[in-house]
């Protein structure tokens, strides 16, 4: 029963051969046959499906291209296959459909995704301005009614941001304080200077490190949720859904998120401080004979303590770049899942590109003001 | 297994004449304490529309994934054209080639435009077809499914509900499958979209010889196009004919289906059903 498609030229004396095919004209057993079919020079004096046992529309469509090439009738075609080729060509006389996009020149498309990317970045620009200025309005709202603001939502984010990253940030800063200690002490051996190794882990933690690499942390784990989320919430309708509803998607969704990383900003870089410190010390002790009592005892000798108001004071401009980006983007998604994943993605590139620019600012500044 | 072994010899004779599609034996599936099926039985004739409706949660769509494989079932046993569908995952199954699928929404890759859609089963079951080729079978294919001729290089996040499922049925025929499932299809369409659906569900399962497995809550479909109807209530499929045969039994929820306002407003009578059959190609000879 299962015959593969084939075909065989006959000469019944029309001066040009009769294609005849024969078999399964049906997808499953074409085969080779389209494209060799395809390779036949004309001319052709009629397509012949007398012989053929069951045909499909791709079938029906090969028989009807192949007709439409040689211009030559097809001959021989049961009900069926009549009622095929009829339903195919249907509408291919209007010329036939279009199934991809013109083709763009490739200068023209690298100008144009040249200039589509700085309108992006312009806009991405001018919608975070406005959506930092909807921040502070909504913050001056909820000042005037506290009683707006969800607690129970801000309480639920801490322990999102806040609690459950102590894991990975303190193993992370245990070892960043590890690294910091071991690579300044091969250094500062050639000086006989490995005792400056409390002074480098202390100031460089406290002042930058800590803050800096947590931020980093909690923009992929925070601020990619955050993105995620209020993308998906947004794909579903339910940002809509909670608008009809009168309930401001600022107040209930940005607002706790964004409270929720500006206050644990601060507390996760002072632990990270901390254990980047105790990571630092570990290692001047096991390895640079530094007993831990002389390590405290010189870092409050050496390290100001205006270097972790430093630290600190920047732990929640970081956070609100963290969470303001997170909101925005997802915010921003609209109609497919895939923007889910490239806004999620932007979010946590425009975080991490904001802290360090602003951190680079807040190093020119404190040194400007004296605090060195 | 639930049938007398007279009944069985006969069903397998069936089989063996290629009269039954999709063959369903004492089916169960469960969902942790949550039993869906329990001894579910159902026969899908070659070449027939076979609506399945049940209130919601009743498993419509789980045996629909049952059958094709996305969910192995607890115990019961499943053939489609007399293969055995149970603890089959391995993706070469053959019998993909023969099915297409419209799930609820379209299911399209989002990633992809409509042609593309199209030709994703195309390139994975026949790599050997030219690129040409395939861009002229997708052409024809979303002409037949009554697509606009530029809906080819469009996204689906461009498109309308309607012109999605469109294009999510020109997927599910893009291989000329013998079986056709579809999951409520006229859902969230507009009522003229939804009888425009249904006719081009009828004319292109009449030219190209489907068995079409469609799940519903659409009246309208069921009486339209359905040549029969299977009634899924307590786990199971408690009744399966004609509508005329399922008006005659007496199960309080088939009553109240088809005799409350909305059965009764979609049935056909006298002037409806002159409408309807406007619907609807004429021939409804089957080859």
């Amino acid at each position: 029963m299962t015959h593969a498609a084939q075909f065989s030229l006959e000469d019944d004396g029309r001066g040009a051969p009769v294609v005849r095919l024969s078999g399964q004209l049906a997808i499953a057993h074409l085969g080779n046959l389209p494209n060799e079919l395809e390779a036949l020079p004309g001319p052709v004096a009629a397509i012949d499906l007398g012989a053929v046992e069951h045909i499909d529309t791709i079938g029906a469509w090969i028989v009807h291209r192949q007709s439409r090439a040689w211009s030559c009738p097809v001959e021989g075609a049961d009900a069926d296959a009549t009622r095929l080729i009829e339903a195919v060509q249907a509408g291919s006389e209007e010329g036939s459909s279009a199934v991809r996009p013109l083709a763009v020149p490739p200068l023209q498309r690298v100008l144009a995704q040249i200039g589509e990317a700085v309108v992006m970045a312009g806009q991405t620009l001018h919608g975070l301005i406005g959506f930092f200025g909807l921040t502070l309005i909504t913050t001056w709202t909820l000042i005037r009614h506290p009683s707006r603001l969800r607690w129970n939502a801000v309480i639920a984010r801490f322990e999102v941001v806040g609690v459950s990253a102590l894991g990975i940030i303190g193993l992370m800063s245990f070892l960043i304080g590890i690294v910091i200690a071991q690579q300044g002490a091969v250094q500062l051996r050639q000086f006989g200077m490995e005792v400056l190794t409390v002074n480098l882990v202390g100031r460089l933690t406290l002042r930058e490190l800590g803050v800096l690499m947590t931020a980093i942390m909690v923009a992929g784990r925070s601020g990619s949720a955050f993105a995620a989320q209020l993308g998906t919430m947004k794909l579903t309708e339910e940002i809509d859904a909670m608008r009809t509803i009168g309930v401001s998607p600022m107040e209930a969704l940005v607002m706790p998120r964004i409270i929720a990383v500006v206050i644990m900003m601060p507390l996760l870089g002072f632990y990270a401080s901390l254990i980047a410190i105790i990571g630092g010390g570990f290692l001047s002790a096991v390895s640079l004979d530094i007993t831990p009592v002389s390590f405290i005892q010189r870092l409050r000798d050496v390290v100001p303590v205006h270097d972790l108001w430093i630290g600190l004071v920047k732990a929640p401009v970081f956070g609100l770049i963290i969470g303001m980006t997170g909101c925005f983007q997802g915010l921003q998604v609209k109609s497919n899942a895939e923007e889910v994943g490239l806004r999620t993605t932007a979010a946590v590139v425009q975080a991490i590109f904001l802290v360090i620019v602003v951190d680079a600012f807040f190093a020119v500044f404190f040194t400007w003001v004296g605090w060195t | 297994m639930n049938g007398s072994p007279a009944e069985d010899a006969r069903v397998q004779a069936a089989i063996e004449h290629d009269a039954i599609a999709i063959r369903v034996r004492g089916l169960r599936n469960s969902f942790g304490d949550h039993i869906v099926h329990e001894g579910l039985n159902l026969d899908v004739r070659r070449g027939e529309i076979l609506g399945v409706v049940g209130g919601s949660g009743t498993g419509k769509s789980v045996l629909m994934h049952s059958i094709i494989g996305l969910q192995n079932p607890d115990a019961g046993e499943i053939t489609v054209f007399g293969e055995s569908m149970i603890d089959r995952e391995d993706e070469a199954l053959a019998l993909r080639k023969r099915w297409g699928v419209l799930f609820q929404g379209g299911a399209l890759f989002s990633t992809l435009t409509v042609a593309e859609n199209i030709e994703v089963p195309l390139r994975e079951f026949y790599p050997e077809l030219s690129t040409e080729l395939r861009d002229e079978i997708a052409a024809y294919k979303i002409r037949m499914t009554g697509l606009p001729a530029d809906a080819g290089p469009k996204f689906p996040s461009e498109l309308s509900g309607g012109m999605r499922k469109r294009a999510g049925l020109a997927r599910a025929l893009a291989i000329d499958p013998d079986l056709l499932f579809l999951d409520e299809p006229t859902a969230g369409l507009d009522p003229i979209g939804a009888a425009a659906f249904d006719a081009q569900t009828k004319q292109l399962q009449q030219t190209l010889g489907l068995t079409v497995f469609l799940i519903t809550h659409d009246l309208d479909t069921l009486y339209a196009i359905c040549d029969r109807v299977a009634v899924m209530a307590d786990r199971a499929v408690i009744a399966v004919g004609t509508i005329d045969e399922l008006l005659a039994t007496e199960h309080p929820w088939i009553q109240e289906y088809f005799n409350g306002p909305r059965g009764r407003a979609a049935a056909p009578t006298g002037d409806a059903d002159a409408k309807k059959s406007g619907n609807i190609p004429a021939e409804t000879s089957k080859s």
